[in-house]
């Protein structure tokens, strides 16, 4: 194994003329949190369903903890926690029916069952909602309660999709902080995000596009490849580079033009 | 199989029944409903057809023939012709659907013991109801006719017409035990169509997917509740359809209910199976309705099966239905066990397994 938890080379799905994913090769170190960055449509939950044995893919090589993903995804699934970038927890069950029917699934029983959903509705700061309908639970609420289903079973992996979407910043940070003591614990997290402040956070990041690596790495060392301000400088850079559309200067044009606006009226 | 897993996922699938209030609701009426909606439907279609009569005899027997018309139930009279001109222009205005001429001596021949002559004039537009018409028609007079010669000859042809007598009770007990069969097929098969595609439509299924779940215990997991679900709705149609139609359940109730329950198994795999090959309600819907609609004519359920070609013959065999057509049939009907039933039964379960082992196998633990 290396110390890398996954390994992918050249990997590659299409979906009939559509390929998502268009030769990635990852090397994920165990222990850290990984995070895949990309705008929509870039690939990210294409990459992260090969690797969790949603999707087949099209073909190149993935392995995690070892283990193939062709022929062996469903011992990968024995030691992974998935949160999907869609709330996908039973709308109809309540918070505790939806934590004992995962743990059953995963094999969690009896005494054992009851203390690991105590301890994680704890974690997951969901207390005193423990008989509410998962459906009627806001945003942030659904989000702890889907990571608690995630962990269940003690997983060594933890792949989390978007799992900030939509959650408002207070809710955003406090999932953060259970991001951290996870990692803090040795678990190893792959993380896909929108946000350059999250971005920000990981130990290594890997910037996709259209199906593609652009760039990969610590986000200091990142930051320190060029010259840039921040790791938004380096991905527009990479955008613009690989479209050869000028992002950035339409954005300073909109600008210009607001601030003439403005002048306009005074 | 695992049985925990396997006995969670039932725990699961009863809890999104019971949070369900509204289908649950449904699967107790939909039986209720359908065997009231289709029994009248088919069997009362044959009833109250307009007859015009022209009695050219106006004797006892021909008022007492007019009179057997009438009390069939099959008939009512409309109107009184005073000739048979007259009944040709109702018949053509489209007032009766039916006229019936007795010719003059009517009476005498019957009296001497001659079979007497009458003529029965339908309107052939809806061949269903000429057919009844024709048939029922025939029946009446001929059982009059037979009876009036039998008057005081032989006790025993009396109780022979009485046997052939209310032809429309017959019909009753002949279509009712199909349409128990045909009732429970559409509501099992609607009941677990959706089964899996509701995962798929609202996401759920790509977190079950991720967990080391096995197929087996997915599909039957999902399956037990149904059996149940079916199983009840089995006992409504069954005994409020025998009952609300008079119809006796002449051969064994419990070995009925056994392979009831069977059926219902068997109904429940052709939902389950496509429930796997589809991916949203709307496509399940639509092959459940494609699956369903064919076994009506397949099964023998309105035309016999001997006729068919072979080619067609043998379709019908896929179809679980056919044979608890056969087994309803022949307990309901004929009062028949497992001694001449065992190879409808051999063929059910076969079925019904192979279905099974189907939806299992067609369900892939992936996205693709
Ligand atoms: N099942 C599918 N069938 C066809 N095309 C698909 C399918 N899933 C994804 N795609 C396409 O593949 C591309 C990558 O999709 P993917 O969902 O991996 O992007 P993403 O980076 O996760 O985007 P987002 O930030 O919006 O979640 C998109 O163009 C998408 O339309
Ligand atoms: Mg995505």
């Amino acid at each position: 194994m290396n110390g890398y938890l996954i390994e992918t080379e050249d990997l590659r799905k299409a979906f009939g003329d559509v390929t998502a994913v268009d030769g990635i090769s990852l090397k994920i170190p165990a222990g850290s949190i990984y995070g895949i960055l990309g705008p929509n449509g870039a690939g990210k939950s294409t990459t992260i369903r090969m690797l969790c044995g949603l999707l087949t893919p099209s073909s190149g090589k993935a392995r995690v903890n070892g283990l193939d993903v062709y022929t062996q995804s469903e011992q990968i699934k024995q030691r992974l926690g998935y949160m999907s970038q869609s709330f996908s927890l039973y709308d109809d069950l309540t918070v505790l029916e939806n934590l004992r029917f995962y743990a059953t699934i995963y094999g969690v029983r009896g005494r054992e069952r009851e203390e690991r959903i105590r301890q994680l509705i704890a974690m997951a700061g969901i207390t005193g909602r423990e008989r509410q309908l998962a459906g009627t639970l806001s945003g942030g609420w659904k989000q702890r309660l889907a990571l608690g289903c995630a962990l269940i079973h003690k997983p060594q992996l933890l792949v989390l999709d978007e799992p900030t979407a939509g959650v408002d910043p207070v809710a955003r940070r406090v999932f953060w902080e259970l991001i951290f003591k996870l990692a803090a614990q040795g678990i190893t997290v792959l993380i896909t995000t929108h946000y350059m402040d999250e971005a920000q956070s990981c130990d290594r990041i890997a910037f996709v596009f259209g199906g593609k690596i652009l760039a990969e790495g610590t986000p200091a060392e990142l930051v320190a490849s060029g010259e840039f301000r921040n790791l938004e400088d380096v991905f527009i850079d990479y955008v613009e580079q690989t479209t050869g559309q000028k992002v950035r200067s339409s954005f300073e044009e909109i600008k210009f033009l607001l601030r003439s606006d403005g002048g306009g009226v005074q | 199989m695992n049985l925990s897993r396997f006995g969670m996922v039932i725990w699961k699938e009863f809890k999104h029944i019971y949070r369900d209030p509204v289908s649950l609701r449904l699967v107790i009426l939909m039986p209720l409903l359908f065997t009231l909606l289709f029994g009248y439907a088919i069997t009362t279609d044959v009833e109250h057809i307009g007859l015009a009569v022209y009695d050219g005899d106006q004797s006892y027997e021909s008022r007492e023939l007019i009179r057997k018309f009438v009390a069939s139930d099959y008939f009512s009279l409309e109107q009184m012709a005073g000739d048979s001109l007259q009944l040709e222009a109702l018949l053509d205005a489209g007032e009766v659907k039916a006229a019936l001429v007795i010719p003059e001596g009517y009476g005498k021949k019957l009296k001497r013991g001659e079979v007497p002559e009458s003529l029965l004039i339908i309107d052939g537009t809806d061949p269903t109801i000429a057919r009844t018409a024709l048939q029922s028609g025939n029946l009446i007079a001929n059982v009059y006719n037979m009876r009036t010669l039998s008057d005081g000859v032989f006790q025993v042809a009396e109780m022979k017409t009485r046997v052939w007598y209310n032809p429309n009770l017959e019909s009753a007990k002949f279509i009712i035990p199909g349409l128990i069969g045909l009732i429970m097929q559409n509501i099992t098969v609607m009941l677990t169509a959706f089964a899996l595609v509701r995962e798929k439509e609202k996401g759920t299924i790509e977190q079950l997917i991720v967990t080391p779940l096995r197929p087996v215990e997915l599909i039957l997991g999902k399956l037990v509740p149904y059996i149940m679900i079916g199983s009840i709705d089995f006992l409504i149609a069954l005994f409020f359809g025998t009952w609300y139609f008079h119809v006796p359940i002449n051969g064994s109730i419990f070995l009925l209910l056994g392979l009831g329950f069977l059926f219902v198994i068997s109904a429940l795999a052709i939902g389950m199976l496509i429930s796997t090959v589809t991916k949203n309600q709307l496509q399940s819907m639509q092959l459940a309705f494609i699956t369903i609609l064919p076994t009506v004519l397949l099964s023998g359920f309105m035309f016999p099966r001997d006729g068919m070609p072979l080619a067609v013959y043998w379709l019908g065999n896929l179809f679980p239905m056919t044979y608890f057509l056969e087994i309803l049939r022949g307990i309901i009907l004929k009062g028949i066990g497992l001694e001449y039933l065992w190879k409808e039964v051999a063929g059910m379960t076969a079925i019904g397994a192979l279905l099974l082992a189907a939806a299992i196998k067609k369900f892939h633990k992936s996205l693709d």
